[in-house]
């Protein structure tokens, strides 16, 4: 769902340029999970905004609350309890779409235009054009796309496109009561980063850092960590994220080998009659037949 | 209606009907599966209702084949099975495509070309029917790494399945008189004992 159209720098399953005449800024979601307090405001005003309401849960014994990303809640605070030298550690890590540079469910999507990725960065669904074969599971490698069961539909954050299309922060930005969650343009975003990264270390987190993995062309969600040499701390957030090489094959240079592999054997077909000529039964053959039914 | 009552009986109505069957079903699949495999193919989902449509009926098309292939299977599978003659046959089929084929070795029912093309069909269909089941996310929700693994399989098993199909109704338009066998079921004596030399003596007694 969205507001733009000019600024389109990438569209699911189309093979010619996107409407790109408006070149905007890059921006960026920066989630500093250092002062985040897990209290939950992003999940509400995520869910206010976009006016979506998840059926209640149950409580699964630990703070998670829904437990998992569903096609009604797009974002969702993960709560890790880990021991740091000698130390508890409580790691909250909000969870949702990180607006990768390099899509891979883009990259897989089979539907002309239900996925973009704005030249801001943005990569949003467009659940009007989405068939609703997952494909985009396939090839997110941060298992957010979820389908929905009601109308078969894939949904995740879209950062608020339509928020920021008019110059608004996203929802859960706006929303934060300890500026955990900032929004802007990407670099300043990066060195907003390198302050908090620079205050962490005064404070002993060594190894604090920013996360913007290159595997998938940097993100426009990204996170500052205290511990940024283990991202998997986080609720399992992955140190490399990558497409896949099996998705990269599969909806990458095999693509369009294969198609012209079939179009060549039905054009070999073809041309082998035209050269060749059929194979008929020869008059001999026939004759001879003939005789041998008389006898 | 008899055109020639000397014709010899290739196939049974069960027999034809099963082939179309399965035949209807892979056109069906394989207009519908193209849509999602490449952007140029898409326009070809319309012809189902649309994407979603087209979404929602090729994996139950799909298992309606399986189930008509697997009747198939248990018809042919005894006369496919290859023999020396057939292996020769294979060495020497580049004479064969060349459009001279008097000296290739004696034919059953039939030769080792289709006998090859029936077991590559029987691994393509295995392997689409197993990779389909990962990658039918209405109906199952499996670890991420088999359903990639299951969309690469399937996509490379479809299109070995298309080209191998392509070549296979190509086939019986270049043999002139092969086409009835499987709409009428019957073909000529001449054409038998051209082809399928081993056949017609056996089929004659001549």
């Amino acid at each position: 769902m969205a507001l733009q159209s000019l600024d389109i720098k990438q569209r699911s399953a189309t093979t010619t340029p996107a409407p790109s005449v408006r070149q905007t800024m890059e921006v960026a979601k920066l989630i500093d999970v250092s002062t985040c307090i897990g209290c939950k405001a992003c999940q509400a005003a995520c869910m206010e905004w976009n006016d979506i309401r998840d059926e209640v849960g149950s409580n699964s014994g630990v703070y998670d609350n829904p437990v998992d990303l569903t096609a009604k809640s797009w974002t969702v605070m993960r709560f890790a309890e880990v021991e740091e030298g000698g130390r508890l550690e409580w790691l909250i890590r909000k969870d949702g779409c990180m607006h990768c540079a390099d899509p891979g469910c883009l990259k897989a999507c089979p539907a002309p235009g239900a996925i973009v990725q704005y030249a801001n960065g943005v990569v949003d669904f467009h659940q009007e054009n989405c068939i609703g074969c997952g494909y985009c599971i396939t090839g997110c490698p941060f298992n957010v796309p979820r389908i929905s069961r009601e109308d078969n539909k894939a949904y995740k954050c879209s950062l608020c496109s339509d928020r920021v299309a008019v110059g608004q922060a996203p929802a859960c930005a706006k929303a934060c009561p300890t500026g955990a969650i900032q929004f802007g343009s990407k670099s300043d975003m990066k060195d907003y980063a390198e302050k908090r990264i620079g205050d962490l270390k005064e404070r002993g987190y060594a190894k604090a850092g920013l996360y913007d993995p290159e595997g998938v062309g940097g993100t426009h969600v990204m996170y500052v960590l205290h511990h940024a040499d283990r991202p998997a701390l986080y609720n399992g957030l992955p140190a490399n994220p990558a497409i896949s090489p099996l998705v990269s094959l599969w909806k990458g240079f095999a693509k369009p080998l294969a198609s012209l592999a079939i179009g060549a054997v039905a054009l070999g077909s073809l041309f082998h009659y035209v050269m060749k000529g059929p194979n008929e039964v020869s008059k001999d053959i026939e004759k001879e037949v003939e005789k041998e039914a008389e006898q | 209606m008899i055109r020639d009552p000397k014709d010899l009986q290739r196939y049974t109505p069960q027999e034809r009907a099963n082939h179309w069957v399965v035949g209807i079903s892979f056109i069906l699949l394989a207009l519908s599966g193209l849509a999602f495999f490449h952007p140029a193919f898409y326009p070809l989902s319309y012809l189902f209702g649309g994407g979603t449509w087209a979404r929602i009926l090729h994996p139950y098309i799909g298992v309606f084949m399986a189930f008509f292939f697997v009747l198939m299977f248990l018809r042919f599978r005894k006369l496919n099975v290859l023999t020396k003659t057939d292996k020769e046959w294979l060495s020497r089929v580049g004479e064969m495509v060349d459009g001279n084929d008097h000296n290739m070795p004696e034919q059953g029912k039939y030769n080792g070309g289709q006998k090859a093309m029936f077991w590559a069909s029987v691994v393509c269909m295995v392997l689409l029917l197993v990779s389909g089941v990962l990658i039918w996310r209405a109906q199952f929700e499996l670890p991420i790494g088999l359903v990639r693994f299951g969309a690469v399989v399937h996509a490379v098993a479809a299109v070995a399945m298309i080209a191998l199909i392509v070549i296979h109704a190509y086939a019986a338009i270049w043999v002139k008189g092969t086409i009835r066998a499987m709409w009428y079921g019957s073909v000529t004596r001449a054409w038998a004992k051209q082809h399928h030399r081993a056949w017609y003596r056996e089929v004659t007694g001549k």
